[in-house]
């Protein structure tokens, strides 16, 4: 099915500074409606994070942007070229990582298997892999360890590098941090930050934590209600240099942090706030 | 430590043949018992017939290359139909009550129609090992390969992992333990049929070396047939073994770890 001639909208013109776009993009269940009509960008360069409430559909709209699921409604551009299914440009790391790598390969091969799928001869597979490795701060003898063998955060740093190596438009992230201790997730979040500045990656985030969103992004996109929309869209001018404690602590960031809760927990009136 | 644990290990497994040896060589010591005699005479004709370079060639290279012929057919279709099944599932469900009455006959049972079919030379006997030896392995392929984790078939997809990248790299892996578990068992059954097979035709081998000596009242030689086959069938499960933890590395150190942590 092609919508070539009855495309009401303007031919997509190939925005550079657009990654990723969702245009009315919708998704049901049978006959339960989990996304209603959901519309952003994520400009190139930016770390954008989704944030909602559990069980808002988070998870089935990163699919969907993902390419992972067809939606049933509307479209997901990757820039500019519609998304059927997984595009080139774009990597995912998922929250459970420990199901997300492969235990019966090592952590370089782990990280190799996306480059080697992609046409990438086994050395130079091997040289991005631990470049990448670097890049997320894991020492080089972690390189032939068994994932499994490594701590929840240094898994988690493994699926990152996978993803880092694989030099995506775009890097989604499902609740990447969730399934980790207290400050392991602080040490993520900055490694995080630190990579998305330093690579000058296109991030996007989902989670239902607001102070990790305020803290990791410069927008976020508040979901809310059922089916979810988009309650509203809060720019966060808190700078490049963020830090846990100092930037959590100043007034902007508490103010920024009750606007999206407001935002969220008024699920039944999205429109209203937006 | 180490030493002492693994020395205990040894002790455990050792203590037990000892004993039996023992007590048999003693309490048969001095039997004039036609159908059990010394232990003494039977490890004597154990040597002359099993352990003489030259007669355990000629007594044990048909055997061998009947099992190693017939289980390396039924390891090849188990793991490729097991694969096939496993992921086309619609096949898989269409088949599973026919597929599930075929295992339950016992390989050996079938054993008058494959003469009927194949005749009594060694292609039969090696028909017959690979049909009994396939089931457990073709099942447990399906199973090991319907159970992949569905999480890692989402990260293949979005790295675009092509079929035989997913195929190699993902999906037999992941079912690696379950193919081995189902070829231990077929290795089991292969031995099992290769002796009954065996005593059909007079092709050689361990079992119609067997069923020779019975019929010639060479009990002793017998008895010495049949301690060649436990030690058989024992060396072949330690081979086996080695292969698997070779192959298997990763999930032993993985179950290790997760049995310390509990």
């Amino acid at each position: 099915m092609t919508n070539i001639g009855t495309r009401t909208s303007p031919q997509p013109t190939v925005d550079d500074s657009i990654a990723l776009e969702a245009r009315r993009l919708g998704h049901s269940y049978g006959d339960r409606d989990v996304l209603g009509s959901i519309d952003f960008i994520v400009p190139r360069g930016e770390f954008v994070c989704i944030v909602g409430p559990s069980g808002v559909g988070k998870t089935t709209l990163l699919r969907c942007l993902s390419g992972l699921q067809v939606s049933s409604r509307g479209s997901v551009l990757v820039k500019g070229q519609p998304v059927k299914e997984p595009a080139r440009g774009v990597a995912v790391v998922f929250q459970d990582y420990s199901r997300s790598l492969m235990p019966w390969a090592s952590v370089l091969h782990n990280v190799t298997l996306p480059l080697r799928a992609n046409g990438v001869r086994r050395a130079a597979a091997e040289t991005t892999a631990r470049a990448a490795l670097a890049q997320v701060a894991l020492a080089d003898n972690v390189a032939d360890l068994y994932p499994w063998q490594l701590s929840g955060g240094m898994q988690q740093r493994v699926a990152i590098a996978r993803a880092l190596a694989y030099n995506p438009q775009v890097l989604l992230m499902d609740e990447p941090f969730a399934s980790v201790d207290a400050q392991t997730r602080a040490d993520l979040e900055d490694l995080m930050r630190k990579l998305q500045r330093d690579l000058d990656l296109t991030v996007l985030l989902v989670t239902h934590d607001i102070d990790e969103s305020v803290y990791l992004s410069d927008r976020v996109i508040a979901l809310s209600g059922s089916p979810a929309g988009v309650a509203d869209i809060v720019e966060v001018p808190l700078g490049a240099e963020r830090d846990q404690i100092g930037t959590k602590s100043l007034p902007e960031f508490a103010a920024i942090r009750a606007r999206v809760h407001g935002l969220i927990r008024h699920t039944a009136a999205p429109t209203e706030l937006a | 430590m180490r030493v002492s644990n693994s020395l205990k290990m040894i002790a455990l497994e050792i203590w037990l043949p000892i004993l039996i040896v023992v007590v048999w060589w003693f309490a048969s010591a001095n039997s004039t018992s036609l159908y059990f005699p010394p232990l003494q005479a039977i490890l004597e004709s154990f040597a002359e017939n099993w352990l003489d370079p030259q007669e355990a060639i000629q007594n044990l290279a048909p055997s061998l290359l009947l099992l190693g012929s017939g289980y390396l057919l039924a390891l090849v279709g188990g793991v490729v139909l097991g694969t096939l099944f496993g992921i086309v599932t619609p096949i898989e469900h269409a088949t599973r009550p026919v597929l599930e009455t075929l295992r339950a006959v016992p390989g050996v049972a079938l054993l008058p129609i494959f003469i009927v079919l194949f005749g009594i030379d060694a292609q039969m006997k090696i028909l017959l090992i690979a049909f009994g030896s396939f089931w457990p392995i073709f099942l447990n392929t399906i199973d090991g390969v319907r159970a992949v984790e569905p999480l890692l078939l989402d990260v293949s997809r979005v790295f675009r992992v092509g079929r035989a990248r997913r195929l190699f790299r993902i999906v037999l892996p992941s079912a690696g333990p379950q193919i081995f578990a189902g070829a231990r068992t077929a290795l089991a059954i292969a031995l099992i049929i290769m002796v009954v097979a065996e005593t059909v035709g007079g092709s050689g081998g361990i079992g119609y070396f067997l069923l020779d000596a019975q019929r010639n009242f060479a009990i002793t030689a017998m008895w010495g047939a049949i301690l060649a086959l436990g030690i058989l069938g024992y060396v072949l499960n330690i081979f086996f073994r080695i292969i698997e933890r070779r192959v298997l590395r990763w999930h032993r150190l993985q179950q290790a770890r997760l049995e310390t942590a509990k």
